[in-house]
Order: structure tokens, then C-alpha cells, then sequence
């Protein structure tokens, strides 16, 4: 009876934790829209959200290509297909792990440096005085944040693509011994815009997975030192799965359409 | 005028505030005293909506403060937070200007500036304090921030949570006589929180003594000394016997 009452009640209480986090992203939707805003607050985050994550997303991107051009050369030589190296390559960074593995590498650095920050900033009633100062929290601190990560998100991803692909590229040329103009003719012929774009929405929804999360749970950080810890695991936790759960759901919708 | 009639409000079980009845005149000096952990800082965070009240009205000027469009209303106040809670990430000039800097008060940022530093001085801070950042200064000097913050667009109602607490006796008597100032110079209304009987003497129009969620004794603070309930002759004399327990 016991173990039914516990599952029942975490089953509930993750089902309170997806409402709560639902009315605080169309809180934060709404307060988009509405006046003031704080352009300035919007480009620090910007700076630091989209900028700083570069080198991140950056080396991710060079070593998963590199790594993937020689997993599908080994694998196409079993069926004698190494030459699709280049295009799968290139279809598999832009549409798939780019923007999943970029996402969840953000996740790590940026949902949990805006949980700590936020959630610093709450137990040492930096909220509370916002509030006093006229300035809405949601306002100040998630629409920069949120904003800023949703629209640097694709241009990182963009940059990881390209990295990504070049990672492919330096391998399959120097170690797979493809022809070097081949390798380029074979991923542009093979790309289509669809999968470019398709991966660069993922990393907008991503982006704002990221910057949500980190929010919320600083927001309601617990008090004290442990609360922000505690706070700061949750955000890099749920971002990563709310990554791989949309993730799942956009490539359905990209497949059906 | 600031009306609490009645206000309850809990943390889980815990009830901390039993029906408060509280009134403050407009341009008074009220001063809550009281045990630590009896609710003084929450009673002032109801007021400005910060932690909502359970039940009971709180009205300022006759109209309720749940209700009121909240910008304008908080433009009214200025709020000294007992841990200071300056935003660490911004200087100390753009703490005291926070107000000054962005909204409907905005104005130029030299302007700005400059009345931070005036502010600064006011609370005996000197102007190179002014572009350090919070975490290179002292408790004391935190607080006085914090303070100079809270009176830097002349606020119309003034909130101190233990304005003096971790500061030295002569800085606490320059802060004593500024709060002082600012409600006769200025016409505020002012509620500040202290343990400190000094303050207290120095400050107030009138005093009220919270304990066990309610207001215990309110009057004006030359009838203090001669207040003949047991609670408060306990506490302003700080004598460990009495009714109240040492142990909360
Ligand atoms: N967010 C909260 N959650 C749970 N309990 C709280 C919360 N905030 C305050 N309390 C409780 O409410 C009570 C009153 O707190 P408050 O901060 O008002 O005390 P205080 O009278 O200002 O004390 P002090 O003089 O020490 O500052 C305390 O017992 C505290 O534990
Ligand atoms: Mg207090």
C-alpha cells in the first residue's frame, strides 16, 4: 500500500512541478511583450549567454564530427558504402547532434549559472528588494535571459554545425583518405535547407528550455546555501531532459511534415 | 496613512502573526520592537505585498494594497532589508541610483550618479565607496548602502529593518539622527525595526511591541519608561526573568 501511495504521489507532484513550470513560461512569455524592458540587461546576457558558450559548443561540435565520420566509415565498409561518410555526417550534425548535444552542453553551463545566480539572488532577499525598487523580477531578470538564450541558441548551433562538419571534414581527409573537394561537393550536394532549419528551430526551443529552467528553479530556490545547490541541480537536470523530450517530439513533427 | 487590521499569515504550521492591528499616522515615526522571531520583518513585508497575509486588510491611505496598481504604489516606498540585499553584480552607486537609473523616475546618469553620491554621504559613506562593489565592503558599510538605496528617490514611506545593527555607536547615532531627519525634514512616514533601546529613543513618534503574533503595547515613547506591563518592561530592560521565555 505503502510503495502505490509513494509512486501515486511523486506521480502527482511531477505533474504539479509540469504545471507550475507551464504558468512560469507563459508568465515569462507574456512579460515578453510587455513594456518596460531592459535592453541592457539583454545584451550582458547575450554576451554571456550566447558568446561565452561558443568555445563549448564550439569543441563539442569539432570532436562529435570527428568521432562520426569514423564510426560511419566503419560502418558503411561493412556494406561497402564508405563513401556516405560526408553526407551522413553532415545530415547527422546539423539535424541531430548539433543542436541536442549543443543544447545539453548549455544546459550544464548556463541553466545552472542562471539557478545559482537567480537563486542567490533570492535567499538574500535581492528579489524582494527588486520588488520594492518598482522593478519586476520576471521582467529585469528571465525576459533578458530567456530572450537571450532563444535567439543565440541557433546562431551557436549555426557556428557548431559548421565546426561540426569541418571535425568530419580534417578527419575524413586525414585519416579516412577521402579527396578533400569530394568530401565538400558530397555534404553541400546532400544538405537541403530543411535540414538546416529544422535543427536551428530545435535550438531555439532549446535555448529557451535552458534559460526557463534555470530560471524557475532559481526563483524558487530553497533557502540557504543548500537551497541554491539544490536549485542549481534541478535546472541542469530538467533542462537536459526537457531537451531530449522536445528533441523526440520535433523530429516528429520534421518527419511527418 | 498605513491601517493593519487583523492580519494573519503562517509558514506551514508555524503561526507567525495572530491579528495584528497596527496604525501609523502619515509623517509618524513608528518603531516595532520585539523578540527575535516574532514577526517583525514579515509584518513589514505584508505591507508592501512581498509575503501575502493569510487574512486581515492592510490599507495605506484608506485603500487596500492588494488591490492597488503596484508600480505606483511601490514608487511610494523605500525598504531597508535587514541583510541589506544589494544587488551584488552592480556598483555601489548603481545600487543607491537603482530607481534613479531605469522606470518612471528615470534621469539622466550623471544626474543620477551624483545624487548617489549625496545619498552616499548622507549615510557617512565616503564618494570613492562609490564604484566599489558591494562584497568589498563591511557589514556596517553594506547596511548604509542599503539605506542610502532606500531614501535615494525621497520616498514618501520609509521601511527600516534594524537600520543600526552592526554598526558602531557613533555611526549608529549619525544613522539615528538621519531617519530622524528624513521624517521631519521630508514629512515621511517611517516604520523601523531595532533592538536597540538608543535608536529606539532617538527615532520614534511612537513604539509598539510585538509578541506572540500580536501587538502587545502601542504608545508613544514617552510613556515607555513608564509602561507598567510586564512585557515590555522586560524587554526594554533586557532582563533575562520575566514572562517572556528566553528560549524561542
Ligand atoms: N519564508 C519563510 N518560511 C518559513 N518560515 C519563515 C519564513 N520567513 C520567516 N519565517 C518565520 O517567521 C518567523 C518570523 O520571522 P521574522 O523574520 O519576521 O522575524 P523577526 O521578528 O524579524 O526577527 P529578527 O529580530 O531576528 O529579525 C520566524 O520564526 C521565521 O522562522
Ligand atoms: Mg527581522
Amino acid at each position: 500500500m505503502n510503495i502505490l501511495a509513494g509512486i501515486g504521489r511523486s506521480f502527482l507532484g511531477i505533474l504539479s512541478l509540469i504545471g507550475r513550470i507551464t504558468i512560469f513560461a507563459s508568465l515569462a512569455i507574456s512579460h515578453l511583450v510587455r513594456p518596460p524592458f531592459y535592453p541592457r540587461e539583454f545584451l550582458v546576457q547575450l554576451g554571456y549567454i550566447g558568446f561565452l558558450s561558443l568555445p563549448v559548443v564550439g569543441l563539442t561540435a569539432l570532436f562529435t564530427g570527428g568521432a562520426l565520420a569514423l564510426q560511419i566509415y566503419s560502418g558503411g565498409a561493412r556494406f561497402n558504402a564508405e563513401t556516405v561518410v560526408p553526407s551522413i555526417v553532415a545530415i547527422g550534425i546539423v539535424r541531430e547532434l548539433g543542436p541536442v548535444l549543443g543544447g545539453l552542453m548549455v544546459a550544464g553551463r548556463v541553466a545552472a549559472s542562471i539557478a545559482a545566480e537567480i537563486g542567490t539572488m533570492k535567499v538574500t532577499e535581492q528579489i524582494d528588494a527588486l520588488t520594492t525598487l518598482s522593478t519586476h523580477p520576471m521582467k529585469y531578470l528571465t525576459v533578458p535571459r530567456v530572450l537571450a538564450a532563444t535567439l543565440s541558441m541557433p546562431v551557436l548551433v549555426a557556428i557548431g554545425d559548421i565546426i561540426g562538419i569541418m571535425g568530419g571534414y580534417l578527419v575524413g581527409v586525414t585519416r579516412l583518405d577521402f579527396n578533400a573537394a569530394a568530401y565538400m561537393t558530397n555534404t553541400l550536394d546532400f544538405l537541403e535547407v530543411s535540414d538546416v532549419i529544422s535543427g536551428l528551430a530545435k535550438a531555439a526551443v532549446f535555448g529557451f528550455i535552458v534559460a526557463t529552467m534555470g530560471c524557475y528553479h532559481g526563483m524558487n530556490s530553497g533557502r540557504g546555501a543548500q537551497g541554491v545547490g539544490r536549485a542549481t541541480t534541478s535546472a541542469v537536470v530538467s533542462a537536459s531532459i526537457l531537451i531530449l523530450a522536445s528533441n523526440y517530439i520535433l523530429t516528429e513533427v520534421f518527419f511527418s511534415a | 496613512m498605513i491601517e493593519m487590521t487583523d492580519v494573519h499569515k503562517a509558514f506551514g504550521s508555524k503561526q507567525v502573526l495572530r491579528g495584528v492591528n497596527l496604525t501609523v499616522q502619515s509623517g509618524e515615526s513608528m518603531v516595532i520592537i520585539g523578540g527575535s522571531g516574532t514577526g517583525k520583518s514579515i509584518t513589514i513585508k505584508c505591507i508592501l505585498g512581498l509575503v501575502h497575509p493569510d487574512s486581515g486588510q492592510i490599507l495605506l491611505d484608506g485603500k487596500n494594497v492588494e488591490d492597488e496598481e503596484r508600480d505606483a504604489f511601490l514608487a511610494k516606498f523605500g525598504m531597508l532589508f535587514q541583510g541589506g540585499a544589494l544587488f551584488d553584480s552592480l556598483s555601489v552607486w548603481q545600487n543607491v541610483a537603482f530607481r534613479l537609473l531605469r522606470g518612471s523616475l528615470k534621469r539622466p546618469k550623471d544626474e543620477a550618479r551624483e545624487i548617489a553620491i549625496e545619498k552616499l554621504r548622507r549615510v557617512g559613506l565616503t564618494p570613492e565607496v562609490a564604484d566599489q562593489f558591494p562584497a568589498e565592503l563591511s557589514g556596517g558599510m553594506q547596511k548604509r548602502v542599503g539605506l542610502a538605496r532606500a531614501i535615494a528617490a525621497d520616498p514618501e514611506v520609509i521601511f527600516f529593518d534594524e537600520p543600526t545593527t552592526g554598526l558602531d555607536p557613533i555611526m549608529a547615532g549619525v544613522i539615528n539622527d538621519l531617519i530622524r531627519e528624513i521624517v521631519v525634514e521630508m514629512g515621511a512616514t517611517a516604520i523601523t525595526i531595532t533592538h536597540d533601546m538608543t535608536s529606539v529613543r532617538a527615532i520614534a513618534d511612537k513604539v509598539a511591541m510585538l509578541h506572540g503574533g500580536k501587538i502587545r503595547w502601542m504608545g508613544p515613547v514617552a510613556e515607555l519608561d513608564g509602561c507598567s506591563d510586564p512585557y515590555v518592561d522586560q524587554f526594554i530592560h533586557g532582563k533575562a526573568e520575566g514572562p517572556i521565555a528566553a528560549v524561542r
